[in-house]
């Protein structure tokens, strides 16, 4: 099989890769240049020296596969980060890391794979591809501390069946086993849990300089509508947040909703922040068929799955949950089977 | 694999490497110092600056190495605007090199006013444009002979007279590393040239700056006084006697080289074009070198292009390229007019001295097969 890797430079998908060419595919590295940061005078040319790159090319070196650096910045900076900067300006919590996968790599890239002359797109991502009786199945990586599950849950028969995810039978020790023994040079490489267009910065730097009109000042008001305060902007609030309120009032407060067409900010007890159903938008099912009745919903990407009912778009949790906003991908669950997943359009709190 | 990116740099000539050997081993010595080690490699640093000198009809004080073309660039631009306190002024062109590019934005970020002035559809800057862009600021004109994607060709003469005749206090420079292989490089009107061993067969890491006597340039690199001066660092002699040689390959077999290549690229030209439908030549208006072709296939990314190209055995460009080796929109084509969709679906043809009628022959079926199945 023409199998095209997208190589990001950390080790999961160097071992990827190396696995691929150990079952005897014709393989083809490539990572993608995503991001070249702001247009204008800065020294543009320095922009697109990438060492995470660097490392992708020395590893499909040491594996002896053909490798590419392709440009994907118009389609990242169209789908990922204006879409990110939007959704922070109407007071949502976007994850772009999923908008990524959703708009690029599944998307755009997979219907690409043709034109590469490759027949399946690899990625390191720890969740397992299988088929059973003709139908590709997606599943819970084995190390469960480890799972990327969540962030692939918006994928179909379509993308499944020309994605194969080779590290998702394996824990992340014996990954960096691998990639020590070929000696590969991500072997040890640290994990980035950075946004990689925001890098170490503040998000709320990035936002401020790419959407300036999300910093208009507004009123922060309790649950009951009395407004106890200002602030500079909703981008620079998120639904849950705690810190840098600038309220000092005995308990401790917390963001519980955004109303991004009055600029205000609503602050309120732990809780309030109580969330007892959702309204999904963008739903998709792994399979193909409506989902609805009994699932395990999972609103973060580490967290654990609640159980929860589905009906008619809309999601109701056995147990109110405090960690829900607008804007984040939910995605469902039986067991370690992904059925699919969405986005979480808007929350319905608990009368308190 | 069928070599297609000689624009981005040439194997080296037959000679060059025999010429360069005794530098690289043996003859170690710094030509700066005062026994014999040393001035036996004097000598040859001074025997390949006179070889050079002769073959622009220029002085050998005029010559001044450098380590390519990039730091030529900026030596004659940086070092003509820090020199000069009443004119501090740049006036560049916008399908220019990164190395002049960057630099211009560079200088106009410490406060330098730096004119861009832009091409027509074919890739040419006008005179009239040219020096309509010049204030009482500007102390330096930078216009490329030959460009690095197109290899549209600028009468740099031309323009250096019109800039000279109204501006006889402003300096004309030219990056000529692309133009080298075929044009006659004079130094003419031209206050300062650039040129890369590494794109006219010799090796990397080699080159050089052209100062017209008596033109005072403030040093970008500052330490042991090397070069006059000019380019402190101890100098890379290997290199200076390897660009030395090449050269005089080069004008050597200029008269071929128009021809032969010329042809190469010609007929490989003329298959891309009747068997690509729409296939379209950026610059074809234009006089260009007989090296270039920036090609347009329309409904083919050129990153997939290029990719397959690879795979099937012929090494071909973007044009313009980013460090990562991802492709970028040239500004080149923008300026020309292009839009970004088009200048993705451009890929850059650039043929050499070692190249083969058959080269082009077969990667123009190659070409056309890969496109016949992307579409």
């Amino acid at each position: 099989m023409r199998a095209l890797v997208a190589m990001s430079g950390g080790v999961d998908s160097s071992v990827a890769a190396a696995i691929m060419k150990e079952q005897g595919h014709q393989v083809v590295g490539v990572t993608l240049k995503l991001w070249s940061g702001p247009n204008g005078e800065a020294p543009t040319a320095g922009c697109c020296t990438l060492s995470d790159a660097e490392d992708a090319r020395r590893v499909a070196a040491t594996l002896d596969i053909p490798y590419y650096v392709l440009d994907y910045t118009e389609e990242f900076e169209g789908g990922v980060v204006d879409r990110f900067v939007a959704e922070y300006a109407t007071g949502r919590t976007p994850n772009p890391c999923i908008e990524c996968n959703r708009t690029v790599k599944f998307d755009r890239l997979l219907r690409s794979l043709d034109g590469f002359d490759c027949e399946v797109l690899v990625t390191g991502h720890h969740a397992r591809n299988v088929e059973v009786d003709g139908n590709w199945r997606l599943m819970r990586g084995t190390d469960r501390a480890k799972d990327q599950s969540y962030v692939l849950s918006m994928l179909g028969q379509a993308e499944l069946s020309r994605t194969r995810l080779p590290v998702g039978e394996m824990t992340k020790d014996a990954v960096r086993e691998i990639a020590r023994s070929l000696d590969l040079r991500t072997a040890n490489k640290p994990e980035s849990m950075d946004i990689c267009f925001v890098g170490q910065r503040d998000y709320r730097s990035f936002l401020r300089g790419h959407a300036p009109e999300a910093f208009t000042p507004g009123p922060m008001v309790d649950t009951a509508g009395v407004e106890v305060g200002s602030h500079d902007g909703i981008a620079g609030f998120t639904v849950g947040q705690r810190r840098g309120l600038g309220v000092a009032v005995g308990e401790p407060r917390y963001v519980v909703e955004i109303q991004p067409s009055t600029s205000t900010v609503v602050i309120g007890r732990r809780r309030d922040l109580r969330v007892d159903s959702v309204e999904i938008v963008d739903l998709t099912s792994v399979e193909g068929v409506p989902l609805r009745g009994r699932v395990a919903a999972q609103y973060r990407a580490h967290g654990d799955p609640v159980g929860a009912t589905l009906s008619d778009g809309m999601l109701s949790f056995d147990e109110p949950q405090e960690g829900v906003a607008p804007g984040q991908t939910i995605a469902f669950y039986e067991g370690d089977v992904v059925l699919g997943g969405g986005i979480i359009a808007t929350t319905d709190r608990s009368p308190v | 694999m069928i070599y297609l990116d000689h624009a981005a740099t040439t194997p080296m000539r037959p000679g060059v490497l025999e010429d360069m050997g005794p530098f690289l081993v043996g003859e170690f010595g710094n030509p700066s110092g005062v026994h014999e080690v040393s001035r036996r490699a004097k000598n040859a640093l001074e025997e390949a600056r006179e070889r050079i000198a002769a073959v622009l009809g220029a002085r050998p004080m005029e010559i001044v190495f450098t380590s390519g073309g990039t730091e030529s660039d900026n030596l004659a631009l940086k070092g003509a605007v820090y020199n000069n306190t009443a004119r501090s002024g740049l006036v560049t062109v916008a399908t220019e090199h990164d190395a002049v590019l960057e630099t211009a934005y560079f200088l106009r970020r410490q406060g330098h006013e730096v004119s861009l002035v832009g091409v027509d559809g074919s890739g040419m800057v006008s005179p009239e444009d040219l020096v309509a862009a010049i204030t009482e600021q500007t102390a330096v004109v930078s216009v490329m002979t030959a460009n690095s994607e197109t290899g549209v060709l600028a009468d740099v003469a031309q323009l250096a007279s019109a800039v000279k005749e109204q501006h006889p206090q402003v300096l004309f420079h030219t990056d000529a590393v692309q133009a080298f292989n075929s044009e006659d490089v004079a130094t003419g009107h031209m206050d300062m040239i650039s040129l890369a061993g590494h794109k006219l067969g010799g090796p990397k890491g080699s080159g050089l700056l052209y100062v017209r006597e008596g033109l005072h340039l403030e040093p970008v690199l500052h330490g042991g006084g090397h070069e006059l001066g000019r380019r402190s660092g101890t100098q890379n002699i290997a290199g200076a006697v390897g660009m030395a040689t090449a050269m005089e390959l080069a004008v050597a077999d200029r008269e071929r080289f128009r021809m032969v290549v010329a042809a190469i690229r010609d007929d490989f030209e003329k298959r891309a074009l009747a068997g690509i439908d729409g296939a379209v030549v950026n610059g074809e208006e234009a006089v260009r070198t007989p090296q270039h072709l920036n090609l347009r296939v329309p409904g083919v990314r050129n990153q997939v292009l290029l990719m397959r190209l690879d795979q099937a055995g012929v090494a071909a460009s973007a044009g313009s390229a980013c460090q990562s080796g991802a492709a970028k929109v040239s500004h080149v084509l923008e300026s020309m007019g292009l839009t970004p969709e088009q200048a993705r679906e451009t890929v850059r043809f650039s043929f050499g001295w070692d190249s083969t009628p058959e080269d082009g022959s077969t990667a123009a079926e190659i070409l056309v097969d890969l496109v016949g199945e992307l579409l």
